[in-house]
């Protein structure tokens, strides 16, 4: 009813899709196409599957991979046991509120305590491991990305959980289910959406990353988000850039596209 | 007996855990709060109580300049985003053909999913070739982009819990295009106007990467600058800076929480079905 007759109204939306979602992905693929000097050339594409790219990029996986399970891991307990509290709402603020806040102030806080001087170290000093180099390796760049990303995890497992019915539980441990077998037959099956969807909020920017990697890893890890970053903003090399930008983008649609049945369920 | 024994040890160790997690997300937060007032001038050892850490903070004029920058741009960006997603709201909703829709919607959702090193490096090169100068400007129109489709996200569940019967009246009634919108429509979705306008707000406050991708020389927020200097080391203005943007954002989120309550109170009053219908939270 609103669409017969005028809809100029509707200019700006249509306009936003066409300039910045659409033409920005048509860009990049465009400049991945041209190397420094600006010739056509397919070269950025061979380049890419040179050893020094692929290990750039299984390494970008791993970290990726070793990130997402970890979150994993800490938030579902967490998410779980929330949603036995009794303030929930309440508990599922406190662990949001955190998210507001600056993810740059929170690495920068790791600086300090991760620091050869901090309290992880005294700590260390103090149960006879001496001191330790943290700042600047794997582990702390997998720790802060996993402390950034938990509450991200929480959240889609929690409304999972918190929609799931109770009596199914109720019902399994009546029919002598123990306590681990409900837990793998019953509960975890039914909030694998949000399992999913918490996934997801999680290993694509963690395939992106490179403010972390380079306050706290300080250059030692490499991934996709720094090779762009580097490329368009150190080196000028736009079209190398761009190419790894392109392979990132086709990642993450082939991952839309497995994990399409959990965005279903996304309300709107 | 002994099974409520070890019911209550459960309870003891899940409530340990939780604790821990709250330990853990918070620590790194008041760890920056706590040393922001170390005279020592690090971050590991408190040698004395001092301010002047936030006096250097507050006589920064060029840190006041970026903050005061950052705001601009979060409460600009956000409006903007916020009118151009209710037309986008708006035109998902009365979209009929169920493909047309889901494509729309997807198209809407790209920004929300892109890591944030591509939407920055693709503006970056969308800006250079239309020849817009990279400073406000460029970070104005980017935060306007990834914006709106979180605002429509947060408006669209609102206009369709609305109930058609209620459009259909006012147009029966004698009311226009116009008078349908103005009265009927922006008034019950207002709740989600306001909580898009409030993401828009966070997520422009927050941002970094793309910002950091299409700052050019000379102009900087928040967020890019704590970075660079943050890359030059420890230095404690930073954590009194950071104590001040906790306290503001606890500030924000309290009255973002008053504001919402008020407005989720009133239309129960006004509008009947709205209320039934369950406007999400």
């Amino acid at each position: 009813m609103m669409t017969k007759g005028k809809s100029y109204y509707l200019i700006p939306y249509y306009l936003w899709i066409a300039l910045f979602v659409i033409a920005p992905v048509l860009l990049v693929v465009y400049y991945s196409l041209f190397d420094l000097e600006g010739k056509l050339t397919l070269n950025n594409y061979v380049n890419f599957f040179t050893p020094v790219y692929m290990r750039m990029m299984l390494n970008s996986f791993w970290y990726a991979f070793l990130i997402t399970v970890f979150s994993l891991l800490v938030a579902y307990p967490a998410a779980y046991l929330l949603t036995r509290t009794k303030h929930k709402q309440l508990w599922l603020l406190l662990i949001i509120l955190p998210t507001w806040i600056n993810l740059l102030l929170k690495t920068y806080a790791f600086i300090g305590i991760f620091g050869t001087f901090g309290p992880v170290n005294n700590f260390f000093d103090l149960v006879g491991l001496g001191e330790q180099q943290i700042l600047f390796t794997g582990f702390s760049f997998v720790f802060v990305s996993v402390y950034i990303f938990i509450p991200f995890m929480i959240l889609p497992i929690f409304s999972a959980l918190d929609e799931m019915n109770l009596s199914l539980v109720d019902a399994a441990r009546d029919l002598g289910a123990s306590g681990w077998t409900t837990f793998r037959r019953v509960v975890f099956p039914l909030t694998i959406s949000g399992v999913r969807s918490g996934c997801m909020a999680v290993f694509i920017p963690a395939l992106s990353l490179f403010m972390i990697t380079r306050l706290i890893a300080g250059n030692r890890v490499i991934t996709l988000g720094t090779a762009i970053e580097q490329h368009f903003l150190v080196t000028q090399d736009w079209g190398m850039g761009s190419t790894v930008a392109v392979f990132l983008i086709a990642i993450m649609a082939l991952f839309m596209i497995l994990t399409g049945g959990s965005r279903k369920g996304v309300r709107g | 007996m002994k099974n409520k024994r070890r019911v209550k040890n459960q309870n003891g160790i899940a409530n340990i855990y939780l604790v821990l997690v709250f330990l853990v997300l918070y620590a790194p937060i008041f760890y920056l709060m706590y040393y922001s007032f170390n005279s020592g001038g690090t971050m590991h050892k408190f040698e004395g109580f001092t301010l002047d850490y936030y006096r250097e903070v507050v006589a920064d004029t060029r840190l006041m300049i970026i903050v005061i920058n950052t705001l601009v741009i979060a409460l600009l960006s956000s409006t903007i985003a916020t009118i151009i997603a209710v037309i986008g709201a708006l035109a998902i909703h009365h979209v009929r053909s169920r493909r047309a829709k889901n494509t729309l919607l997807s198209l809407n959702n790209v920004l929300i999913v892109s890591p944030d090193v591509i939407i920055g490096a693709s503006f970056l090169i969308l800006f250079t070739i239309v020849g817009i100068k990279l400073g406000f400007t460029s970070v104005l129109l980017s935060h306007v982009a990834f914006s709106i489709p979180i605002a429509v996200i947060m408006i669209l569940p609102h206009l369709q819990d609305m109930s058609p019967t209620l459009t259909d009246a006012a147009r029966d009634l004698g009311a226009t295009r116009r008078d349908v919108l103005t009265k009927v429509i922006l008034p019950i979705i207002k709740p989600g106007i306001f909580s898009g306008f409030f993401m828009a707000l966070t997520y422009s406050l927050d941002d970094f990467a793309v910002t950091f991708f299409v700052t050019g020389n000379g102009y900087s927020t928040l967020s890019v600058e704590i970075y660079s200097r943050a890359r030059q080391g420890v230095s404690l203005s930073i954590n009194a800076l950071s104590t001040l943007i906790f306290l503001f954002t606890i500030l924000l989120v309290i009255g973002y929480y008053y504001l919402n309550q008020r407005k989720s109170r009133t239309p129960v009053q006004i509008a009947e079905p709205v209320a039934e219908a369950g406007v999400p939270r």
